[in-house]
């Protein structure tokens, strides 16, 4: 099956710091994607490749198996894709319905709409209304400016615009990341209700159990490339970590250790066959 | 969850909510304290001249809402005004042009500063107050090179005639005054009901997410200083209408007294809230006060030592509501 979403040997450099170093990427239809990596993996550099948020030096971007140019945000947007920023990228002082509809608004039928220009509210609110009730977020009134909301209700106004919005693909980076224990909880069900309506979903996280509860792939990105792509089942939390910071690597399905004091330190590879310690760069 | 979500206050409700409530209050109290001090304040000719008083400042004040809401700060318009009235009265008192061309020019100058300022804070990232801080310069001296430093007289009536009176009741009110307050109620419409308004506070908020969700930002940011240099045009022309001449060495604290108007107004100077009604508020707060006190025989200096204060604790109030809301 052609993935929703796919690159292929994405490069980018800062001056001398390559963020990206030839990585691949693919989500497949119906699926919750976790990308995780340290710091300085190229996450975010990703993340924000695949948004138009920047342009990669070279390789290619895929959506539906056909080859797309993302010069900017609203390009991405114009092919399916949305996104929901780490810090939130709302307006604090506007209220619920206009920011769900913020860049996207809708005027009045006829000449209030047409020469004054006149904002259609009543029928925003109610669309706001209802794409808030189907991913089950109850809020007491959508006439609130977003900074009288706690910030697992703002992420819930951010995901439901992203929701609302994308016909494709909704890209996730660190949504939890600001947020409580039971707020991220409502977040990740919400991760969940967005991906049953049929939307692939992609997930930047650092929090494993988070990506372990709710991914269903898991992308591992390492120093600018992709190492692996595993399925949380058939791994431990604790490989997963070792793959990431290149204390094991994926050999035909089997992570094998590396580096045997790293693996161990991430509490793996005590009974794992030990191969000869590649050079850390 | 439905019918609640739909409901929101009534019109009046939501007026009276938000920013505008406190200096609605401040207003009041500020006309109920002249009332009872002076016999003359609230009569009908009293407050018609409070009016003319606040007209200049407040068609600046309208820019300068419309500049801060975006997080920016204007410091420019007060000279740029007067250098938009110097072309119109200079150009029509020479007879070089016929009135109302010179009118219009003398606008489009006014907009074409606002543009190189919006030009300057967009294409290279410059802070809002430098950039204005520097045209201020450039348009006081443009002013008095241009007028070489004499006041012009002898302006067709075309020119003076927003300064005409009408009779309303028993009142004479000004034309300009009028254009003043339709000026007001077009930019509040145009910020409340219109995405154009919506982007601006969401720039105001936060540009970054402004960009994310689709806004152009830099394409709203510069329309934003245009518009405000247009408007700056309007006020030229008021305030020609009002003096009568063409004064090089008019509106020098006016850019002051337009961030004042809108900061006392509940607009804040961290930008995304804030409205046109508080503006159009905090500029009659300012006249109210100046001309109460006159009327009870304060110096002028005691005015502007307590518009001072106003404006501190206005700001104050805003930090405090801002820190609150978070």
């Amino acid at each position: 099956m052609t993935p929703v979403l796919s690159a292929r040997g994405l490069i980018k450099r800062y001056g001398h710091v390559i963020a990206l170093d030839g990585t691949d990427f693919d989500l497949e239809a119906g699926e919750v994607l976790a990308v995780i990596g340290d710091n300085g993996a190229g996450k975010s550099t990703l993340i924000k490749a695949l948004t138009g948020a920047i342009q990669p030096d070279s390789g290619q971007i895929l959506v539906d198996g056909r080859r797309v140019q993302l010069r900017n945000p609203l390009d991405a947007r114009g092919h399916g894709i949305e996104a929901v920023y780490q810090d939130l990228a709302v307006a604090p002082s506007l209220d619920i319905a206009a920011n769900v509809f913020l860049g996207r608004e809708v005027r009045r039928r006829g000449v209030l709409g047409h020469v004054f220009r006149m904002l259609d509210k009543p029928r925003m609110r109610a669309d706001a209304a209802r794409h808030m009730e189907e991913l089950k977020i109850g809020l007491q009134s959508l006439s609130q400016p977003l900074e009288n909301l706690s910030g697992g209700q703002r992420q819930g106004v951010a995901v439901a615009r992203a929701a609302a919005w994308a016909r494709h693909v909704v890209i996730m980076d660190e949504p939890t990341a600001a947020l409580g224990v039971k707020e991220s909880g409502q977040v990740l069900d919400l991760i969940g209700r967005v991906r049953d309506r049929g939307l692939p979903v992609v997930l930047i996280s650092h929090n494993m159990p988070h990506v372990f509860e709710i991914a269903n792939r898991i992308h591992i990105q390492r120093l600018g490339r992709r190492v692996a792509v595993v399925r949380p089942d058939e791994h431990t939390m604790a490989e997963v970590v070792a793959i990431m910071t290149g204390a094991m690597r994926l050999d035909e399905e089997h992570a094998v250790v590396v580096d045997a004091s790293a693996a161990a330190a991430a509490g793996v590879g005590g009974d794992a066959k030990a191969k000869a310690p590649e050079e850390e760069d | 969850m439905t019918t609640t979500a739909l409901a929101r206050p009534a019109g009046w409700q939501r007026l009276l909510t938000g920013s505008t409530v406190g200096p609605l209050v401040a207003l009041l109290l500020a006309c109920a304290f002249f009332s009872v001090r002076t016999d003359t304040f609230l009569s009908g000719g009293n407050l018609s001249l409070v009016i003319q008083q606040v007209m200049v400042v407040g068609t600046l004040a309208i820019g300068q809402t419309l500049i801060i809401l975006t997080s920016g700060i204007d410091l420019s318009n007060g000279a740029v005004m007067a250098f938009g009235s110097i072309v119109m009265a200079k150009l029509a008192a020479d007879g070089t042009v016929p009135p109302l061309v010179a009118i219009a020019l003398g606008i489009l100058f006014c907009g074409a500063f606002g543009m190189a300022n919006g030009l300057l804070v967009t294409r290279f990232s410059l802070p809002p107050f430098i950039v204005t801080l520097g045209m201020l310069n450039v348009a006081f001296a443009l002013t008095h090179i241009y007028s070489n430093e004499e006041t012009v007289t002898k302006l067709p009536s075309v020119l003076t005639k927003l300064g005409d009176t009408f009779t309303l009741g028993q009142t004479d009110v000004t034309f300009g005054s009028v254009v003043t307050i339709a000026l007001f109620l077009i930019f509040a419409y145009v910020l409340s009901q219109t995405a154009w308004g919506r982007h601006v506070h969401a720039l105001g908020n936060s540009p970054e997410a402004a960009r994310l969700t689709g806004v152009r930002t830099r394409g709203l940011q510069l329309s934003v200083y245009t518009v405000a240099g247009l408007v700056y045009g309007i006020a030229a022309l008021l305030l020609v209408a009002r003096t009568g001449v063409g004064d090089p060495q008019a509106g020098q604290t006016d850019n002051l007294d337009s961030i004042t108007a809108v900061v006392l107004g509940g607009t804040s100077l961290f930008g995304g809230r804030g409205s046109m009604v508080g503006t159009l508020l905090g500029a009659l707060i300012v006249g109210v006060i100046r001309n109460g006190l006159q009327l009870m025989g304060v110096k002028s200096i005691y005015q502007i030592l307590i518009t001072g204060i106003l404006v501190i604790l206005a700001v104050i109030v805003d930090q405090v509501s801002r820190r609150r809301a978070r």
